[in-house]
């Protein structure tokens, strides 16, 4: 199946990922561990652009630069150096922002997703180290606000900026293309999704027939998926209407779902770029094979092993592999239960049960999951009953032996059931010769008083199947 | 040849209005320096690589390192306009 792609939609994308696992920002020892921490307390004369201070480069920022690229499969680049960006606006206070132009870090990469029709390979353009901006509130809405308050503790945290080619061909794609990308970049280490701002993104989208516009401000991959397909809809409606999409910008409202037309007067020359005098250039392509030989196992890498070491299903390694914290999870439990049954239980039950309440992995134990499965695995409890269990820790807490008593789980032995069933059988000799007799509706009946009698702890296939064993032994 | 357009455009950019009687005397200035510059086009630069910085050095690194950053109450001796901790500005578009 190839995907037609009907209206020639293509999107590029253009992705900040903010190096928030660094200790301090790009030019300046100022912590990056602001998150928590009141407006302006993060800053030094160098983040605030102070006449007089003096960059200098982070190491360990160009180190995550080259680590990003290799993972993205780019070239990295000979020799590079910094620019400056100049435009006023207040969350810049040095009038310019320091980032790369002609000799980005990185270039020429690719990423694989899973797209309308199978792999999809989506070609990076390049991908370039920059400083963040402060960060603007807006007292009311943007476009009826009173006043902008200012925070310049993001202002100089390190952040790449990644450039993929108009590659992807509806929003679901581009969607799962920001998911991978987020996937490779916690499994590189070098930033953690949850925290504030940690991934920003930019959309170029155009459809046969129109010009391309710029969407700015999605904060989120839900959003960006929103965004462009308000974004299409609106360029299908006004191209069937007999006008023109003409190339703007336009910023995604997220409360409203839609996007606005942002005018603007700024082109790319008046951004006047020009080497940045206070850094000098750098020289750092043979840092790249020691990296390369550093990288962590990436996602797909991981899949793969997850096949041919635990001989699972590809669905339940795709699912277990799309986030690290998950891999990492699921390999401890494996250590310990059957593999497979390990797999199921993580990608199938647990994560399905974290999804549903919005968690993540990280609020469930270890512990917990295994003594759960060791339980249904001994036949303890019934596989209904280990759902239970992990929807209570979730929901209330506790440990899963306490939740089992509490809750009256443990399994009755296989002679109460007996008991019951022959119990049942002797109080009801009606369902029983209606059932002989063809009526097979009457074992549903059967079956439900033995699992009355037993307060539905019996499984009730075991119920229905010795129920079928002590009717054959009656009728011979 | 800088126009008086250009030299309103430019200040627009440094958000610097301009009077527009004064923009073309701005453009005549500007055109000078921009004319004494000039000369360096003469300069034959075929097969010369391009500098990038003056100071002969490369790779100039700090390893990643907290230092103290700046009281909050430091920052904000440089804004006459504050509010909870946060430096305040003009409504921005």
């Amino acid at each position: 199946m190839v995907y037609e792609n009907p209206d020639g939609v293509m999107i590029g994308l253009e992705i900040h990922v903010q190096l928030n696992k660094l200790n301090t920002k790009m030019f300046c020892g100022c912590s990056t561990q602001y998150h928590n921490a009141g407006p302006n307390t993060h800053v030094c004369p160098v983040c605030l652009g102070l006449p007089g201070s003096l960059p200098v480069i982070n190491k360990r920022a160009v180190e995550y630069a080259i680590r990003i690229g290799l993972a993205l499969n780019c070239d990295i680049v000979e020799q590079t150096q910094f620019h400056r960006k100049n435009y006023y606006y207040p969350d810049l206070p040095k009038g310019f922002q320091t980032t790369q132009y002609d000799f980005p870090i990185a270039s020429g990469g690719k990423v694989v997703i899973e797209g309308e029709d199978g792999e999809h390979v989506v070609r990076i353009t390049r991908a370039h180290m920059e400083e963040d901006p402060g960060r603007l509130m807006h007292i009311g809405s943007i476009e009826k606000s009173k006043g902008t308050l200012i925070d310049y503790n993001r202002s100089g945290m390190g952040l790449i900026e990644i450039v993929s080619e108009p590659d992807m061909r509806s929003p679901k794609e581009a969607r799962r293309f920001l998911d991978k990308l987020r996937n490779i970049m916690e499994y590189l280490d070098v930033f953690d999704s949850d925290l504030e701002g940690a991934m920003k993104v930019d959309a170029n989208v155009s459809i046969m027939g129109g010009d391309r516009t710029e969407v700015k401000n999605i904060s989120s991959h839900k959003g960006a998926e929103r965004a462009l397909l308000y974004e299409i809809m609106r360029q299908k409606n006004l191209l069937r209407r007999g006008g023109n999409v003409v190339m703007e910008t336009r910023h995604f409202d997220e409360a409203r779902g839609v996007t606005i037309s942002m005018r603007t007067k700024e082109e790319e020359h008046d951004y006047r770029y020009f080497p940045e005098p206070d850094l000098v250039p750098m020289r750092v392509a043979d840092w790249a094979p020691s990296i390369y030989e550093a990288l962590p196992e990436l996602p797909d890498a991981k899949r793969e092993r997850f096949v041919s070491q635990y001989d699972m299903a590809d669905m339940h390694a795709k699912a277990l592999t799309s986030d690290i914290r998950v891999a990492d999870f699921y390999e401890l439990v494996a250590a310990v239960i059957d593999p497979r049954t390990a797999a199921a239980w993580v990608a199938d039950v647990l994560k399905g049960e974290l999804n549903y309440r919005d968690l993540n992995i990280t609020s469930f134990t270890v512990d917990d999951i295994v003594e759960i499965i060791k339980l249904v695995v001994e036949g303890k409890i019934t596989e209904k009953s280990g759902v239970q269990v992990i929807r209570t820790i979730m929901d209330e807490g506790g440990s899963p032996q306490d939740i089992v008593r509490q809750n009256g789980l443990l399994r009755v032995e296989d002679d109460i059931v007996t008991q019951a069933v022959s119990e049942v059988i002797s109080e009801n000799k009606d369902a029983l010769s209606d059932y002989i007799a063809g009526k097979g509706k009457s074992l549903n009946y059967l079956v439900g008083q033995v699992m009355k009698k037993t307060n539905g702890r019996a499984d009730a296939r075991q119920a229905r199947e010795m129920m079928l064993e002590a009717i054959d032994r009656i009728n011979k | 040849m800088i126009t008086k357009d250009e030299v309103e455009h430019v200040g627009w950019l440094a958000r610097i209005e301009i009077d527009s009687a004064d923009a073309e005397g701005y453009a005549t200035k500007l055109n000078s320096v921009l004319e004494y510059f000039g000369q360096l086009d003469e300069v034959d630069t075929d097969g010369v690589a391009p500098t990038y910085h003056v100071a002969d050095i490369m790779n100039v690194f700090r390893d990643d390192v907290v230092t103290d950053s700046l009281e909050q109450k430091d920052v904000l001796t440089n804004t006459d306009s504050e509010q909870d901790g946060y430096i305040k500005a003009p409504r921005i578009m």
